[in-house]
């Protein structure tokens, strides 16, 4: 019972939707209308679900003095701070419970949230994204060497795409007469995306999308039952 | 030959008032097809003199208000979010504002719903093609036939992985990708989990599961449970090791780099959906020395995969992992559908290209669908 | 097994390189201009071809950490709309997608002023709207594609959708003249295709990182399923271009081209630090041989 009734629920879910969207008429978009709504609901409190988890995790790590306990309870008090903050004096043009908090503006030139959000959030979000670039610099030193033919390929692709993706393209190539154009580094770049890339591109994305109708079939027919909790 | 001639020329200058007539202004409001009954499409053709339209809808009173102004000598516009089986009339007003000619044209539609969305018949056929075959095969599979499936190295380390980090002492580290629960990769992606799970506790290895969706947290819970309990070792089952880090990318992504650098698994495994963070977390897992093997469908993060993990699943191979690792029968057969699907795939791709170079854009036209 | 220290200490050699070619061209610009690509040129005539007063959706579904990559699509995009007199509606997959949408508005309409004070400035509730965020992805933008108003009762200050001037006439997304989505990963741009597009046969345009770019160039085919496509800074830098002035994506080009050079170069010395190895490990190999 425990497991038969999710599986019902997946398969007639499931059959509706994929009916629905090749029938137009009443009741099937209702029906699509309504489970959106469902998922909708859903995901709200799937939200407070995971608050609770964060919380949990770390008040426990900090209750018994785990190794690195500073850290969770500074996560801690992060979070409860931006929840006060947010609640107390809201954000941009939100109210909060104490209002539009105009002597705090006054004070921080913004709402403490906000204040908070421009100085504090975005420049940690930013920082974590930059170590993009010093890991693709570390994986190009790295692991980009030439052994076989296919390599070599990617490599003189791999120069062209990059050179043609800055400014400097314009000023190796903007020579190159009009009557072979292509042969310019930005032009050289295009065709190199718009063509062999997208070819390429396209051919996973169609396996991708065949293995998603197939994990899908066995998924509504029951025959896939491993996200319910493991096996059979 | 003569006669011949002269039977054409009669009959072209016959034609020719029926051909100038033909290149009169028109205006038609019809029922747009293949809908849900909710929409009305009008069309019209106006003089090229004319610079300016006023399209209007007659309301319950008969007065007709303007709903749509923009000017085109051939257009269309779909009125929409209407009672399904009423009717509407309609007036379009075009106009010369130089000269201040104007004219004037009426039509009227009955809202319908249509049963079935003919511009869709093509993926119906296609669906239903590739379902057919995902079902043949598995019943085939169920009957017992052999089914060969090519080696996927990157699961077939999955034991030396969990070998290694049972030597060393060092926990597993399984990022189950960073969508929710909807998306099918992490579907796949817990999958690989519950086999992975299983072993992991009858080795007597920790699995570390940071989630950054608690709907996949749950999940995740469930499956590691369900299979700690299939291995006989349920009070190894730690539901703390599976946890929820954060909704922000970034934010989640910093928190598995801290796990990796304080805790120091042996064996990482990054199966499900990444974006931009791949390289980021794979890099900090290559420099703490452990095995990583990795998977998405996403086909932009792949290079970045390849380049730092030992072992990569590529695009279709994550979606055929729960079928490789469990050899059931039925999930083999669904693999081969796969198969058939990118044969019927290559042989229409072959078609069309033939179909364009000869002319017959039917072809192309009957694959596009849409409206 | 723990990356030997000579690994260590040049991967921290590159990443102190990769700080100065960064940092010194943000510092003395080369002065280096970018031009325009097909790809860009087509968002950029998918809003010309759009009359005024015509309701259109800008998508903030992205958080702070693309911030460099995408803000600057967002001012551009902002203030070619408002140039055109489209109406705009702010919508954000993502739950910091509303402040990042406010940030562009108010940067937007700061430069307005600063360039002409007279002028009169985009109203709130008349000429732009920020609807907030509503998770879902997919399934969020189904629902809109019936009716706006139950997905979004009300704006990010309160007010209700039926008291908001620039709503009145938009119903459900088909009122939507074009979405455009800038995304930095999921839910994001590939949901608006397959929905607004492909459902509801509404323009998509998107604006992704450059690192998503790749994926996305399929969906830009005759069939117009992505109606163009801004790719990272790059394209944010040929957008100002198209717009006639110099913004950060267009500064931030000079940092971005010395670092594509180092990475080159990188490159070239990891190769002859490999074939050097390869070599004197064949000549030990030869010598233990005898």
């Amino acid at each position: 019972m425990k497991r038969n009734v999710p599986l019902v629920v997946a398969f007639i879910s499931g059959l509706v939707i994929l009916i629905g969207g090749f029938i137009p008429r009443e009741p099937f978009p209702s029906i699509e209308s309504t489970l959106i709504d469902w998922f909708m609901i859903i995901s709200g409190f799937a939200i407070l679900l995971g608050q609770a988890s964060l919380l949990h995790l770390n008040i426990t790590r900090v209750k018994n003095k785990m190794p690195n306990w500073p850290y969770y309870l500074s996560g801690l008090i992060s979070f409860a701070l931006m929840l006060i903050v947010g609640l107390l004096w809201g954000m941009e043009q939100t109210p909060g419970l104490l209002g539009q908090g105009e002597g705090v503006v006054k004070f921080l030139g913004a709402k403490p949230f906000d204040y908070l959000f421009t100085n504090a959030f975005i420049p940690l979000s930013a920082t974590m994204f930059s170590l993009l670039a010093f890991y693709i610099a570390s994986a190009a030193y790295r692991a980009f060497i030439i052994r076989t033919f296919e390599s070599n390929l990617l490599m003189i692709t791999a120069v062209i795409v990059m050179l043609g993706r800055t400014s400097f393209a314009q000023l190796l190539t903007g020579w190159i007469p009009d009557k072979f154009s292509f042969l310019r580094l930005p032009e050289l770049t295009n065709f190199i995306m718009e063509y062999p890339n997208t070819a390429a591109q396209r051919a996973i994305l169609i396996s991708a999308a065949l293995g998603i109708v197939g994990a899908s079939l066995r998924i509504i027919l029951g025959i896939e039952r491993s996200y319910l909790g493991g096996g059979k | 030959m003569k006669r011949l001639l002269s039977v054409v020329f009669l009959l072209l200058v016959g034609l020719y008032p029926l051909m100038t007539l033909a290149a009169e202004p028109v205006f038609s409001a019809s029922d747009m097809p293949w809908d849900d009954g909710t929409a009305i499409l009008l069309k019209w053709e106006l003089d090229p003199k004319m610079d300016s339209l006023s399209l209007q809808k007659a309301d319950s009173l008969g007065v007709f208000h303007e709903f749509f102004n923009e000017f085109s000598t051939q257009g269309q516009h779909v009125d929409t979010s209407l009672e399904i089986g009423d009717s509407y009339k309609y007036r379009l007003i075009s106009y010369n504002s130089a000269t201040g000619d104007s004219s004037v044209f009426t039509g009227s539609a009955t809202t319908k719903a249509q049963w079935f969305d003919m511009n869709k018949l093509s993926l119906l056929i296609m669906l239903s093609l590739v379902c057919a075959a995902i079902l043949y095969y598995i019943y085939l599979g169920r009957k017992g036939k052999d089914l060969f499936i090519r080696r996927i190295s990157g699961l077939d380390s999955m034991d030396e992985a969990i070998g290694r980090a049972t030597e060393k002492g060092k926990p597993i580290l399984f990022v189950p990708g960073l969508s929710d629960l909807g998306d099918i990769q992490t579907i796949a992606a817990l999958n690989i989990l519950s086999p992975l799970a299983q072993k992991s506790a009858e080795y007597g290895t920790e699995l570390l599961v940071p989630c950054r969706s608690s709907m996949v947290m749950s999940a995740a819970r469930e499956t590691v449970k369900e299979a700690y309990m299939k291995a006989g070792r349920p009070d190894a089952y730690r539901e703390e090791n599976i946890f929820y880090l954060s909704d922000d990318q970034f934010g989640f992504v910093a928190g598995v780099d801290g796990i990796m650098l304080r805790e120091q698994p042996a064996a990482n495994f990054f199966l499900g959906a990444f974006w931009a963070e791949s390289l980021i977390l794979t890099e900090t897992g290559f420099g703490t020395g452990a095995i990583q093997t990795a998977g998405t469908g996403q086909p932009h993060q792949l290079p970045f995969f390849v380049v730092s993990c030992d072992y990569t699943l590529i695009g279709e191979e994550l979606y055929a992992a729960s079928a490789y690792i469990s050899r059931d029968p039925q999930q083999l057969g669904s693999l081969k559908g796969h198969d058939f699907g990118k044969l019927l795939v290559i042989i229409l791709v072959l078609a069309g290209v033939v179909a364009e170079i000869l002319g017959w854009g039917w072809f192309k036209h009957f694959f596009e669908g849409g409206s | 097994m723990k990356m030997p220290e000579r690994t260590v200490i040049e991967r921290r050699i590159v990443f102190l390189v990769l700080v100065l070619a960064v940092m010194l061209p943000m510092l003395f610009p080369l002065g280096l201009k970018t031009q325009s690509t097909p790809l860009t040129q087509k968002v950029y005539d998918l809003i010309e071809s759009v009359p005024a007063g015509a309701p259109v959706i800008i998508s903030f579904d992205y958080d702070p950490s693309v911030i460099t990559e995408i803000q600057p699509m967002a001012l551009a995009l902002i203030e070619h709309a408002w140039q055109k007199g489209h109406k705009v509606i702010a919508t954000a997959m993502w739950p910091q997608g509303p402040q990042m949408a406010d940030m562009a508005f108010n940067d937007v309409k700061e430069k307005l002023k600063s360039q002409n004070p007279d002028a009169k400035l985009p109203q709130y509730g008349e000429d732009y709207v920020n609807l907030g965020y509503k998770p879902g992805g997919l399934v969020t933008i189904q629902g809109m594609g019936r009716n706006m108003k139950a997905i979004f009762p009300s704006d990010i200050t309160g007010k209700k959708y039926e008291e908001i001037s620039l709503l009145e006439k938009v119903r459900s997304l088909k009122d939507i003249r074009y979405v455009i989505s800038l995304s930095a990963g999921d839910p994001g741009l590939r949901d608006w295709i397959m929905t607004a597009k492909g459902k509801f046969n509404v323009p998509v345009a998107g604006g992704t990182t450059a690192v998503s770019t790749p994926g996305f160039l399929p969906y830009v085919s005759d069939q117009d399923q992505l109606h163009g496509l801004l790719g990272g800074l790059k394209s944010a830098a040929e957008y100002e271009l198209l717009m006639g002035y110099e913004g950060s994506a267009s500064r931030g080009m000079n940092p971005q081209s010395v670092a594509h050079i180092l990475i080159l170069l990188l490159i070239l010395f990891g190769n002859i630090r490999a074939a050097r190895k390869r070599k004197m490990d064949k000549l030990a190999l030869e010598a233990n041989n005898g």
